[in-house]
Parts: structure tokens; sequence; C-alpha cells
């Protein structure tokens, strides 16, 4: 049988792609009876190019591979049993015929048999027809009836016999008829042999058990095709060589004879194949199936991840003899999955970060809240802290014996620390918060860092020499926030001061190139008709302190942090100072650095842009500044442009002498040390005479820092030549007048005025005011902004009117009467305060545009009054 | 009286003062009225006070009866005597006091007479404590005053 199918199998070579578990045919393909489907299959094209096999090795494989040679038997025995099938139901078909046969002889010798009894009868002897006939009839009775043709043919026999019985015409023509039957009756059985052998034929040829086996292969192999042919699969058997000997690729990049017989690595080259073939191998030795993911990076197909399936091959004695190959690519799967493994990864980073955030968030809001509350509480602090040092400060100007003064002096030192301690939070908070904001006017940074450098000189309890330097080609004037940069100055002045014990305190300033040039050009193309152009000015403020460690410069500015925990306690303070200079300067678009050496000193660096005005602007200014200060031109020319400043204790010696409490011994050492390389000794006058600069350059300075309110600017130009006139007349003290309706704030204000040696007229409503003014002049007026009969904006007016038109018009249309004076020169502009209740901004804009100048917000307090009046009356310094 | 007894009155005022201040009753206005007491006017607070006091009363009775007076609602003279007492509250430093006012007006401001109302007791009750609880300080300070005329350079030593 197996030599049989084998031959099968070499016939059908050219159509064969059966693979190797050729067993699963029959039920893992599903195969339908044909017929049924062949219409679907019929429809289909299939290629048969792409399966390449070896059938020699197919036929080795069957011969002594388990698998196939059981399917080979499976299939042997199917063909079997149809065979027998057909052999049983030709040989019941013999049976029947051979029967038929038997009847038709007997019949045939009856026949004979009465043909004989006729001729004898015929001859001699008459007998009863009738008994022979029923004789006959008996005999004729035992025929088998087979056929029901037959049997018709005996009644109509009877029938006959019925008629004419007894005649021999009858019986001849009985006998013929016989004749006749029997006749057909051996021709019908010809022609049945005939079709009997002519079937016998027929089922030879039919059965060929290769037709059918090949029939069913050819239909599975178009399914496996129909399965197979879009599938990214390869199918590959190999012999223990791991050798090709079949292999189905849909997508074929090599031809047979480059795959057949070769192996992986001889096919292939490149990445993950030697891993394939490895793998191969190892199932082929341990004759186990395995799944494994390979990618490939080959010449051939570039880059493709297989997922391959192999599983060994046994042969009938159990060895293994080679391996079934699945292949399938899953290059896109593989990467999908691996995206995918990337995003969990990423959420996962994601949300790490995410709970970071939200700690850190809740940290901030904690900050947030804690500094809000320490802002607050340092606001609600300083009111009456301030209190408290204001009455002290009263307090010290009333008689009180030595003893009480000193008490008095260390509280004020101590109120002091604490509200610049205070003032240093909420500014710190200010400028965290954003809310800080600077001002641009024009300073002079060498009066700046003079003026520093004396308050610092005056409050020194060491021997210290305090020097500035300032380069020549630093300009006279720049614009910035004055008020800021002296406070950052101060502050590192101080800090110097504070851990310095001897040597010196040296300011540089210089210019320097821009730092960021495309910063300065973005800034310049925003602003392209800008007036100004902007330098960098750097200041140095160097000290031959004790020095900062190495480690500590990290977290110097740092909100309050010093540099060790034994130097906070040795020197004390918040540690606050220098994190509000860092955050100053940063805020003005500068840096602050620090360069520093243990035992040597410290070196605190910042960096400025300055803009610097134009010259026509200058010269303008200049104008009110040598009207201003025609004095302090004259006296200290050169001070302008001068670059050099030197102070030190000994010019304050004087005032702290008395002190006793300084280590006197080392005063005096120092004193002959430092007068020797000195030289030169600053007068006493010199520092009066700084306050009397610095008094102008006050009251200028404030001039330019509302430039927003232009109409009173403009129009304040004429307080200049109040000011000279007032020099020019000397004594006359300034005369101040204040309308208020209340008689509570009167007394107040009378009370504060007169603490401050000022004395006051008062009046109570708008229509007095107006009369108070046309009676005589005075140097400064306070307004109540809501008063009965006239209020303040309105009486403002009037009066800005009559200074503006030399006329009370105005007023007598208001309702006033008034005599117009005749003018001995153009009248001067009185600055006018408001006092108002409510400190909302809309009522400030309203008394500035009414022509105030200032405005006090109710209630009046002796600070603000003072304040006002140094700004406004320029000789309450003086006087 | 002793000096035991000097230092507590100082003792009952601050702790009197600070409650004013901490109830909001007063501001640091207050203390700049005290500052601005010295040798040449002993007693510029209490007489400011009570100045303070005749004048609000004024404005107090004024106001009663601009708001009683069902056919005219006149609010501008409302806000002229609310501004008074105003200024001259915040004048002396009587915070509280002030606050109410200012609410007043805003009342005024929206026409809102029922508010007016309210706040007019308020305001009523609240200058009332304000009156009793410095008339208490002065009474304080007048017994304090009395006593440190002879013993002042001794107290300040024990402290």
């Amino acid at each position: 049988m197996e030599d049989e199918n084998a031959e099968d199998m070499e016939v059908e070579i050219l159509s064969s792609m059966w693979p190797e578990d050729i067993d699963a045919a029959g039920k893992k393909f599903n195969v339908e009876k044909p017929g049924v489907d062949q219409d679907l299959l019929e429809d289909l094209t299939f290629s048969e190019e792409p399966s390449i096999v070896d059938f020699k090795r197919l036929l080795e494989l069957t011969n002594y591979s388990e698998k196939g040679s059981s399917q080979l038997s499976y299939l042997v025995k199917n063909w079997e049993l149809k065979q027998e099938k057909a052999v049983i139901l030709l040989r019941e078909e013999l049976e029947n015929l051979r029967k038929q046969q038997h009847g038709f002889e007997l019949k045939k010798l009856e026949i004979l048999e009465e043909h004989m009894f006729e001729d004898y009868e015929y001859g001699g002897d008459k007998r009863p027809i009738s008994i022979l006939d029923h004789e006959v009839y008996e005999i004729f009775q035992d025929v088998p009836k087979r056929r029901s043709d037959v049997i018709v043919q005996d009644e109509s026999l009877e029938i006959e016999d019925e008629y004419d019985i007894n005649t021999v015409k009858y019986w001849k023509q009985r006998a013929l008829h016989l004749e006749n039957l029997l006749n057909t009756s051996v021709q019908r059985e010809q022609i049945l042999l005939g079709k009997l052998e002519e079937s016998i034929e027929k089922l030879e040829k039919q059965s060929s058990p290769v037709e059918e086996l090949s029939q069913i292969l050819k239909r599975a192999d178009n399914f496996l095709h129909f399965v197979l042919q879009n599938a990214p699969v390869v199918i590959g058997h190999q012999d223990k060589d791991l050798r090709y000997r079949f292999i189905y690729n849909h997508f074929p990049s090599l031809g047979e004879e480059d795959i057949i017989g070769k192996t992986d690595v001889e096919i292939l080259k490149g990445g993950g194949v030697k891993e394939s073939q490895d793998f191969k191998r190892e199932v082929l030795e341990k004759g186990i199936p395995g799944k494994r993911e390979i990618t490939f990076e080959t010449e051939l197909f570039g880059a493709k991840t297989f997922l391959i399936y192999v599983e060994p091959v046994f042969s009938k004695a159990g060895e293994t003899i080679g391996v079934n190959y699945m292949g399938m690519e899953i290059t896109d799967q593989v990467k999908q999955r691996e995206k995918m493994a990337k995003l969990r990864e990423e959420i996962a980073v994601q949300k790490a970060r995410e709970t970071e955030l939200n700690k850190t968030i809740h940290i901030t809001e904690e900050t947030m809240r804690a500094k809000q509350m320490l802002a607050t509480m340092s606001h609600e602090i300083r009111s009456p802290l301030s209190g408290i040092i204001s009455v002290a400060e009263i307090l010290s100007t009333t008689m009180l014996d030595k003893d009480q003064k000193q008490l008095l002096s260390v509280m004020l030192s101590s109120g002091d620390l604490v509200l610049q301690l205070i003032n240093d939070i909420l500014d710190f908070s200010k400028v965290e918060s954003g809310v800080m904001k600077l001002e641009a006017t024009k300073f002079r940074p060498r009066e700046v860092i003079k003026h520093v450098l004396q308050t610092a000189a005056a409050s020194l309890k060491k021997m210290l020499i305090l020097e500035g330097h300032v380069q020549d080609d630093v300009p006279v004037e720049v614009i910035g926030d004055v008020l800021r940069i002296r406070q950052i100055l101060t502050n590192l002045i101080s800090n110097a001061v504070k851990f310095t014990h001897e040597g010196k305190i040296k300011i540089n300033l210089y210019v320097i190139a821009d730092p960021c040039p495309e910063d300065q050009k973005k800034h310049e193309k925003n602003v392209p008709r800008s007036h100004e152009t902007t330098v960098w000015i750097q200041c140095d403020v160097q000290d031959t302190g004790i020095g900062i460690p190495e480690n500590a410069l990290s977290s110097l500015f740092k909100n309050y942090m010093q540099a060790g925990a034994d130097t906070a306690r040795k020197y004390g303070g918040t540690g606050l100072g220098l994190a509000i200079c860092k955050q100053l300067v940063e805020l003005m678009g500068g840096r602050l650095t620090v360069s520093s050496k243990v035992n040597y000193g410290s070196t605190f660096t910042f960096v400025l842009p300055h803009k610097v005005p134009q010259a026509c602007e200058s010269l303008d200014e200049t104008d009110e500044y040598q009207d201003v200060g025609d004095d302090d031109a004259s006296m200290d020319e050169d001070d302008v442009n001068c670059g050099f400043f030197q102070f030190n204790t000994r010019t304050l010696g004087s005032l702290f002498s008395s002190n006793g409490s300084g280590p006197t011994h080392e005063v005096t050492r120092n004193e002959v040390e430092f007068d020797k390389p000195d030289g030169f000794s600053v007068p006493v006058e010199t520092s009066s005479k700084f306050n009397l600069e610095n008094s102008n350059t006050n009251h200028t300075g404030l001039d330019k820092e509302r430039p927003t309110h232009d109409p009173c600017v403009q129009k304040n130009r004429p307080l200049k030549t109040n000011t000279s006139t007032r020099v020019d007349s000397g004594t006359t003290r300034p005369r101040i007048l204040l309308v208020e309706d209340h008689v509570v704030n009167v007394m107040v204000a009378k009370r504060m005025m007169k603490q401050l040696n000022q004395d006051m007229d008062v009046v109570n409503n708008g229509v007095e005011a107006l009369r108070a003014v046309h009676r005589c002049d005075y140097s400064l007026i306070l307004m109540d902004v809501c008063m009965p009969v006239m209020d303040g904006l309105q009486a403002t007016r009037l009066i800005r009117s009559y200074e503006k038109n030399g006329n009370w018009d105005e007023a007598r249309l208001a309702g006033v009467d008034l005599q117009d004076q005749i003018l001995k020169e153009p009248r001067k502009r009185v600055p006018i305060i408001a006092m108002t209740a409510n400190a909302m901004s809309e009522s400030a804009e309203e008394c500035f545009a009414n022509g105030m100048d200032s405005f006090i917000t109710k209630p009046v307090t002796l600070q603000n009054l003072k304040q006002c009046l140094q700004q406004y009356l320029p000789s309450y310094e003086t006087l | 009286m002793t000096s035991f007894g000097a230092v507590r009155l100082r003792t009952d005022m601050n702790r009197l003062l600070s409650l004013l201040f901490h109830q909001g009753v007063l501001d640091e206005q207050f203390l700049q009225l005290q500052q601005l007491q010295d040798q040449t006017s002993p007693n510029f607070v209490s007489e400011v006070v009570t100045i303070y006091f005749h004048e609000s009363e004024k404005q107090l009775r004024n106001l009663r009866n601009l708001l009683l007076d069902r056919e005219m609602w006149d609010y501008v003279k409302l806000g002229i005597h609310l501004n008074q007492l105003m200024g001259s509250s915040s004048s002396i430093g009587a915070k509280r006091v002030r606050n109410i006012c200012a609410a007043f007006r805003n009342a005024v401001e929206q026409n809102n007479r029922s508010a007016c109302m309210r706040a007019l007791e308020v305001l009523e009750h609240e200058y009332c404590y304000l009156k009793n609880k410095l008339h208490e300080l002065f009474q304080i300070e007048q017994q304090r005053v009395l006593g440190d005329a002879v013993r002042y350079p001794g107290v300040m030593h024990q402290q």
C-alpha cells in the first residue's frame, strides 16, 4: 500500500504543496465535500508560486516520519474502504444476475420438456392435458418468480390456457411464443452480462486512489492558499541541519533556489539571524516547541520583528529530524506595544510629577499664606511701633536728666531697629508679591554715593575709612529709582560696616560695557524714538571685613539666611537685607554678585542699567538746578564732577566722644594712623553743607518724582523763584494757612504745627480762605476738601485762577466779592495741600485736577505734616 | 497715694488703652494726639476730646432729626454732617466711629433709609461706648497726674 501511495505522491508533484502534518487535512482544515463549495473556490485564483517544496524530502518524510506515514495510512484506509464497498455492491449485483439466469435456465428447461412432451403426445396416446397442464402448472409454479414481467407473461399464458386448451395449434403457438420469450430472455441476459462487464471495467477505471487523494489534497491546498494568501506569515520546514526543505512565504524576496537546502545564516545576513538560528537549534536539541520574538535587521527586508514558532519534528524512532517553523511579522504591533509602554511610562512620570507639583503648590500656598501673614502682622506692628518711636522722640525733646536720656536713646535705637526690620519684611513681601513699583527719576550718582557714605559715616561707631570712587565716564545725571538704589547702597554699606572691624569700605562706581547687548537692541526697537541711551553702571562695595566662607556664598542671598549660625549670634540682623538688595537689583534689571575671601574682606558688586537723559533735557534741568542751588554750585562746583569722597569716623568724632561707650584707646590709635595717610580733614561744615545741598536736591527730586502730574509740575516752576525770593528776604517765616471747618481737626493741626515750630493761620471754609489769600501771601496752604459754604476744591481752583490771571473775576462769579489788587509782580504759585478724609485714588485725582499739589490723608499725623513741610517749605530744615 | 498706686494706675491706663486699641475703638491717631500733649498744654488730649464730644453730639442730634424727618430726605445735609463727624473722629483716632460713619454715608448714598436708621443706632451706641471709655481713661489719667506730680522721679527709677 505504501509504495502505491508514494507513487501517487510522485504523480502529484507538480501541484502539491502539502505540509508535513498532513494528518490534519481531514480534521483541522475541515475540507468540505466537493461540489458543495466548489463554486466558492472556483472564483478564486491561486498563485502557487510562493511555495517551494523539496519533494524528495517530502517523500522521505512520509516514509520516515511518524506523522507522514500515519497520514498516508489514513488516506489509504479511506480508499480501501471505498473499494471494498464498491466490491460488495458489485458482488450483490452479480448474485442477482446469477439468480435471474438460474431462473431463466429453469424455465428454458421446462419449456424444452414441455416440447418433448408435446411431441410425444402428438405421436401416441392422448392424455388429459389439464392434468399435465396442472402438473406443468404446478412445476411452473415452482419457478422462482423474481421478475414481475415474467410473471405477467405467465398469467397471459394462463389466460390463453383457458381459451383453447386442447388444440394443437394452440400448443404450437404456445411453443413458439415460449421460444420467443426464451430468446428475449437470453438476449437480456447477454445485455446484462455485457453491462456487468462494463460496470466492472468502469469500476476499475473510476476508483483510482491517486485521483481521489490528489483531489483532496488540491482542495486542502486551495483552502490553505485562500487562508494564507494575505497573511504575513512564513511557514517552513527545516531539516536537522536547519536547511530549508520547504518554505511558504507570500511575499518572497528570494527564489526557490536561494532558499531550499540552505540555512538561515546562509540566506540572510544581519541582526537577529543568528539568534533565530540558535533558537531553532535549541528547539531541535531539546525537542520542545517554543515561541520567541526576534527582531531582524537585514539588508534584505530591513528592520522587522517576527514572532516565530518552532516545533520539532520526530522520526518514527523518536529522533528529531527537523523543525517546523512559522513566523509572523509583528513589527507594527511591537512598535505599538513599545509606544504603549512608553506612554504608560510617561503617564507614570507625569503622575509622579503631578503629585510633586501638587505638593509644591501646597507648600507654596502655605508659604504664601505665611508670608502674607507675616506682612499683615508686620503692617499691624508697624503702626503702633511708629507710635512708640514717635512718642519716644517727642519725649527726648523734653527736659530729661542724663540717665533718662540714655535710657531713651536705647529705646529709640531699639525701636528703630525693630522698625527697620519690619520695613524690611514689608519691602520684601512687596517685591515678592510684585507690588513694588519702581520710579524713574533723574539723579546724580555722585551725590547719591556721597550722601550714602556720609550717612554711614555719621552713624559709624568704629574706626573705619569710607571711600567713594566714581570714574569720570559715569554720567553726571542718570535716570533710575534713586530711593531704591540708595536703599541698596545703604544696605550693602551697613552690611559691610557690620562685618568690618578695621580698614576701609570702598564704593567704586564705573561704566561697563552692556552685558546683554541684544536686550538693549530689543529695547531700542520697542522704543524707536527714545531720547535716552542706556549705560550700565557697575558698583562695587568693597570691605576689609571678616569675609564670607565659600560654602556660605550660595545661601547668602536667601531669605533670613546668614553665613553661619554663630555669625547670626555675633552680629545679629535678620538676614533679610541682602535678599532684599538682590531682589531690588533684579527688579531693576541688574545683577548682584559677591566675591569674598575669609579674613580679607568681601566685595558686593551690582550692575544696573540706567538711562541717560538727553542733552537738551538735562540743559533744561540744569537751569533749574542752577537756580535752586546757586549757592550749592558756587560752594563745591567740582563736587558735581568730583569722583572721590572720603569720610572717616574722626570727622564726627566729637559727636561720639561724649558717648564714651566706644573703645576710646582704639579711637586715638586709629586717629593717629589715619591722620598720616589721609592728610586731609573734612571740616564739619562740609557735612552741614551736604545737608543743605541734599535738602535742595531732595526737593527738586520730588518735583521730578511726579512727572505724570504734568500740569502741576509745569506750573511748579515758579516755586524756585519763590525759594530764591525768600532766600533774598532771608528771615521771613513761612506763612501757613489751614483751611478747616472742624474744631477738633483745627485743634489737632494747630497743636502739631506748634510742635513743628510753625505758626499758622486758620480759617473755616473756602470763602474765608480766599479772603485770607487775598489779604496776605502764604507759603503753604493746607486745605480741607469737604467744607461748608465753599469746599476746598473750588477754593483751590479760584486761587489758581487768581494766580494765573491776577484778578479775582472767577471768585466774583462764584459769589465772593474781593477787591483786585495792583500787582507788584507776577503772582507766585502757592503750594496747596489737600486734606482728605478718604484716601481713594479718585479723590486724589480730583485734587490734582483742581490744582492742588499734593494731599494728606486724614487723620493728619505729625509725621506726614512734617514731611509735607519739608517738601513744600524748602526753608523748613534750615529754620 | 503710694508709688505702687501710681504704677497700678499707669498699668490700668495702659490696659484700658490696649483694650480700646484691641477692640478697634481707637487707632494710632489717638497716640498722635497724646504725643501732642506736653508741658505747654498738659490737658491737650482731654480738651480736644471734650470738644469732639461736644461737636459730635450736635452732629448726632442733627443726623437723627434729618433722618426722622419723614417728608424731607436731605442727603446732602446728611452727607455734610457725616463727613464732619468722620473727619473729627479720624482726627482723634476714634476708628470705629469713623468706620460706622463711612458705612452710614454709603447707606445715605444708596438712599437706603432703613440702613441709615440702623447705622445711626449703631453709631450712637458706639459713640456712647467711646465716650464712657474715654471718660474712664481721663479719670485714671487725672489721678495719675495728680500722683505723678509729686513722685515722678521716684517712679521713673523704680521702673
